[in-house]
């Protein structure tokens, strides 16, 4: 099958493949260039490589399980895609999130937002040449998820933010972890600023190349830093505010000319006001009193004890991910009865803790939003993270449609090029952070 | 305008074109007649309504029903700094709708992806071809009459 490109073009140029597997791609993804000289005179874009039938996969599943699949979207900020499903979800139910369970995500969408913008950046500043730029980002990464890490057990693909809440407690030592990150990242921030922004190289490459006007990125659909880069001031987070974002003091960090480098602008800015805005909310997340260990025995102990006689003692339980908690949760997970996990301990121990298990996680039961459909975005990485639900009633949804930032903006690439040369794709792919797991879906 | 108003004044606009309105979740959702659809997408992206953002495209398989497809659109105003979700009803047999290429440019690759998934013809679209799936992939993955599980590998699976 002939792509539009090579039906159009000129018998005189030549067709050149960028991608599919290109050492400045990250990602799969192909580009098709019709060139003369050094010159694009016409590009043509072919994604889907990375398609994995995502909102298909999510039609055969319950709402429970596929909140992994929402991970692996845009697989460098997952905690915001598990986010804007799991509130997505919470807005058909129409279920309350305990307060301390919003601060924790706002904490947790906050990280990710620096290590998406970190990555994103590190690897554009890394095909322009700039290595140490790349290394000094991915250093800075490595000590956010660290603090990911310890909360939620794994770096990237986490599940963590659950419907109704958190999966666990923030660990123990946490607000060290943060405070080394966000020390961390500033300490990168300023470095990068010296390396890059009067940077000559850094400069040729990346101002006016790749400009769009403000009529051009909202006629495509463009959201988030990059559509911020053309001085047009939409963020979600400000638009409509979710968790507990209209409490918290940031700014929106707008560029100019909605070129390379407003893009990397914008981005670094953002960064910081990010990690603003994680002091604050670590601020407001009250420690824990230590628990009484005294009177409390293990689970196990109270199941041995219970086989002979009922317990008379505190029945010792962790919040975090070693165990889990009684009571539901209730600062870190709503109460409602089918919308979070039963506890654990409840399950192995009392009859109607297994009962509520299996109503849970039985076929046909579990979380059943009732008839309807539902639209509900949060800001994320690169754009507004939107997921469209419908529902017929039963425990698993009848579509799942996720609207992707990076769809709509890729979708401009061919524009922004045309008439560029072939260096001048690299930085301006690379301004724009394309994920191919949110891209392809 | 307020919210109602706003209703209000669009309905009065196109009174032949607009089937319903409601709000679901407060969400608010205007369904129109597929043949208006155009007309409709036009005349609220210039002003005084002035929804200029074309957020998300999207369509859902009915299969049941006799007007099987629904086009679901998510429209925004920058200005009004809010949204609003339109929806179309289309046939089972041969469903086809007017493209809005000419009104919102990210629209192309949208509908391309519609197209890919389920589908659906759209009049006047410049390059309607499947974006996502491969050229020859047989069927609409997203339609519910495709299996779930069913394969078209490009070359032979190994055991």
């Amino acid at each position: 099958m002939e792509a539009r490109i090579q039906k159009e073009a000129r018998p005189d140029t030549m067709l050149l493949n960028m991608g599919p597997s290109h050492p400045a791609m990250h990602g799969t993804f192909r580009i098709m260039l019709e060139l003369e000289g050094e010159k694009i005179l016409n590009a043509e874009v072919e994604i889907g490589y990375l398609h994995r039938g995502f909102e298909k996969t999510c039609e055969n599943r319950t709402y429970f399980n596929l909140l992994p699949y929402t991970d692996r979207l845009n697989y460098v900020s997952p905690q915001i895609n598990n986010l804007g499903y799991a509130m997505t979800m919470e807005k058909m139910l129409g279920v309350q999130v305990p307060e301390r369970a919003q601060q924790i995500r706002v904490l947790m969408s906050e990280l990710s937002r620096v290590s998406d913008h970190l990555t994103c950046l590190g690897a554009m500043a890394m095909e322009n040449g700039a290595f140490t730029v790349f290394l000094y980002m991915m250093k800075a990464r490595e000590f956010l998820w660290d603090v990911i890490e310890f909360t939620s057990g794994s770096r990237m693909t986490t599940s963590y933010i659950r419907i109704g809440g958190v999966r666990a407690d923030l660990s123990e030592g946490w607000r060290d972890s943060v405070r080394t990150a966000v020390v961390e990242t500033r300490r990168v921030l300023k470095d990068v600023h010296g390396l890059l922004d009067k940077n000559q190289i850094f400069l040729n490459r990346t101002r006016g190349i790749g400009a769009i006007s403000k009529e051009d990125a909202l006629s495509y659909g463009w959201t988030g830093p990059c559509l911020r880069s053309t001085g047009i001031l939409y963020d979600v987070r400000k638009a409509h505010p979710y968790l507990i974002y209209d409490r918290l003091d940031f700014d929106v960090p707008l560029g100019e000319h909605g070129d390379n480098y407003d893009r990397y602008m914008v981005r670094m800015r953002e960064m910081e006001q990010s990690l603003r805005l994680i002091e604050q909310v670590a601020g407001l997340i009250e420690d824990k009193k230590p628990r009484a260990k005294a009177e409390e025995i293990e689970p196990t102990e109270a199941v041995r004890i219970g086989r002979l006689q009922k317990p008379l003692q505190k029945i010792r339980l962790s919040p975090n991910l070693e165990g889990s908690e009684k009571e539901r949760y209730p600062e870190i997970l709503t109460g409602d009865a089918p919308v979070a996990v039963p506890p654990k301990e409840d399950t192995y121990t009392t009859m109607e803790g297994l009962i509520s298990h299996f109503l849970f996680f039985m076929k046909g039961y579990g979380i059943r939003p009732p008839k309807g459909d539902v639209y509900f975005s949060v800001e994320g990485g690169n754009g507004e993270v939107g997921f469209y639900i419908v529902s017929d009633g039963t425990d698993r949804p009848y579509r799942l449609h996720l609207r992707a930032p990076c769809f709509h903006i890729v979708s401009a690439i061919e524009q922004l090029i045309r008439g560029r040369f072939v260096a001048d794709v690299i930085p301006t792919f690379g301004s724009m952070n394309i994920i191919g797991g949110e891209l392809d879906r | 305008m307020e919210k109602e108003n706003l209703i209000e004044e669009i309905r009065k606009r196109f009174p032949a074109e607009i089937v319903s309105d409601g709000e679901t979740l407060g969400d608010q959702v205007l369904v129109v007649h597929q043949e208006g659809l155009r007309a409709v997408m036009s005349g609220l992206r210039a002003a005084p309504f002035d929804y200029a953002v074309l957020l998300d495209l999207t369509c859902v398989d009915f299969l049941a029903t006799e007007n099987r497809f629904e086009m679901v659109y998510h429209l925004f105003s920058l200005s009004r700094n809010r949204r609003l979700r339109i929806k179309a009803s289309l046939p089972a047999e041969a469903p086809v709708v007017d493209s809005l290429v000419g009104l919102w440019k990210n629209a192309d690759w949208l509908e391309r992806e519609v197209f890919d998934m389920f589908g659906i013809g759209f009049m006047g679209h410049p390059n309607l071809k499947r974006i996502l799936m491969y050229e020859g992939f047989e069927g609409h993955p997203l339609r519910k009459s495709y299996p779930w599980r069913k394969e078209q590998p490009l070359i032979p699976m190994k055991d």
